[in-house]
């Protein structure tokens, strides 16, 4: 091995954290949990709470696979973020969106019920992984709120001050998952209906301009998640409001 | 087998197709990409071999719409599970860049990187014999930038996160070195037909 050779960096480098430890272990290992809740958030969205005894803990911002098996042996999965913050010991929550026609979302809103069992694997990607240790712009849509909320409970279970702040988009008021829970740190920003005297529209620059002009010493580290429609749309406002491309973490959600 | 209560998920026909955890995406073509879709113009587009290799070369858009066009008809396979039957990319086969700067004997792995900054692992082996491309057309159009365009990698036997996106070059190692992914995790080499999914698969 020549030393030119080793460790090779391409000429311009996004954001890889390199700070976050993955476990191999844990991600290629499945394990058993056991749905003990339901808590519906909204119309469409509701949170199933699960006991897995062996969970290694996460980080928030980090997802799972989730698997669900048929008696003919069909099998299918799919990932999902985590929305508990990481103290939870032994229990991890999940927020599905009831997707029309689908197949494990589809289960999860019709079928479960608490006793059932699912098999999980995880925790995956350090990528979207917020540690808390940097000051953190969160913007999400829809379920894209799930990993953002995540890190907002760790911020509040932790008493932390360093500055977080979460920009969130949803049809409207009833569809917005997590509300009693969202605080001073969060922004709503509703396209279909919003309570009297708030406007009705898309996120816009109007609304990603003031966060990055209060930025902390050092910028903020922002995380976009939702569709892929909306991460485009919102990390384009990201850099046209003068957000290094190279400090923006994506997760799409396909 | 650990059987879901109640679950019997959509009828199906089994598909010799699909590897296994997979599911057939239909029309869709989900995206999947952490990092901003960059604005890349053909004009700006370059693509580079070096490393272990005779003759490091770069090539920008003309030089390499002058190589031969070589076409990929087949299925491809995301590790988020979800696979795409019969697509079609236009391109150049890999094997005309690498004839031409000629890998040395001790060459073994590539890190394929992206104009992002984004990289990925290959085993050399799995980027000759007519198995890899670079590809600039879907369906017969331009490729969209969101899939990579203006061009990518296309590795159709093994998981997409392998196919980099916005391609910029590959450096030819004598060893293995994780990318983006597999440093997050991911497996080395990422066969959809034996799951490798994550590392330790
Ligand atoms: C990293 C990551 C994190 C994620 N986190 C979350 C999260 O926290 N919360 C969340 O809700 N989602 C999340 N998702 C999305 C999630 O993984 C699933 O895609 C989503 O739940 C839909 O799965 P499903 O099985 O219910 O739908 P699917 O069965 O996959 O269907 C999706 C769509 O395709 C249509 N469709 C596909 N095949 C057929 C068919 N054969 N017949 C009829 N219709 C079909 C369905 O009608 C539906 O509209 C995440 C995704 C990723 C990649």
């Amino acid at each position: 091995m020549t030393e030119t050779l080793s460790t090779f960096t391409p000429p311009t480098r996004f954001a890889v954290p390199g700070r976050i430890a993955v476990s191999n272990r844990a991600a290629a290992l499945w394990q058993t949990a056991t749905l003990t809740e339901i808590r519906r958030e909204t119309p469409h969205a509701a949170t199933y709470r699960f006991a897995v005894p062996a969970w290694a803990g996460h980080l928030p911002g980090q997802h799972l696979m989730l698997r669900l098996t048929a008696e003919d042996g069909y099998v299918a999965q799919r990932h999902y973020s985590i929305a508990s913050a990481p103290d939870d010991e032994g229990h991890i929550e999940l927020t599905l969106d009831h997707v029309e026609g689908g197949e494990v979302s589809g289960w999860f809103h019709t079928v479960a019920r608490p006793g059932d069992q699912v098999e999980v694997r995880g925790p995956l990607s350090g990528f979207f992984a917020w540690p808390g240790d940097r000051p953190a712009l969160l913007i999400g849509a829809g379920s894209g709120v799930v990993p953002l909320m995540s890190m907002v409970r760790h911020r509040r279970a932790r008493r932390s001050d360093v500055p977080l702040r979460l920009l969130v988009s949803a049809r409207s008021p009833e569809e917005l998952i997590y509300a009693g829970e969202l605080g001073a740190e969060t922004t709503p920003v509703f396209t279909r209906s919003a309570p009297a005297g708030v406007p009705v529209g898309r996120m816009a620059a109007a609304h990603v301009a003031p966060l990055l002009a209060e930025a902390p010493e050092g910028g903020w580290e922002a995380y976009v998640c939702g569709s892929n429609a909306f991460a485009e749309h919102a990390s384009r406002l990201l850099v046209a409001a003068g957000q290094p491309v190279d400090r923006i973490r994506i997760e799409r959600f396909g | 087998m650990n059987v879901t209560r109640g679950f019997t998920g959509r009828p199906r026909v089994p598909d010799a197709g699909l590897p296994p955890g997979q599911y057939d995406a239909g029309d869709d073509w989900p995206v999947l990409s952490a990092e901003v879709t960059p604005e890349l113009s053909p004009a700006d587009w370059t693509f580079r071999v070096d490393g272990l290799v005779e003759e490091p070369r770069t090539w920008d858009w003309e030089e390499a719409h002058a190589l031969p066009g070589s076409v990929y008809e087949g299925d491809i396979h995301c590790v988020t599970s979800w696979s795409k039957f019969g697509v079609r990319f236009g391109g150049v086969s890999l094997d005309a860049f690498l004839d031409a700067v000629r890998p040395r004997a001790a060459a073994t792995h590539v890190v394929a990187y992206s104009h992002t900054g984004y990289t990925t692992n290959l085993p050399l082996a799995d980027l000759t014999g007519g198995r890899a491309w670079l590809a600039w057309e879907f369906d017969g159009k331009p490729l969209s930038a969101e899939h990579g365009g203006p061009a990518r990698l296309l590795v159709p036997h093994l998981y997409f996160w392998k196919s980099a996106k916005w391609i910029a070059g590959l450096r030819i190692l004598d060893h293995d070195e994780p990318g983006f992914w597999e440093q997050n995790g991911y497996h080395a080499r990422g066969n959809p037909w034996e799951e490798q999914r994550y590392s330790g698969d």
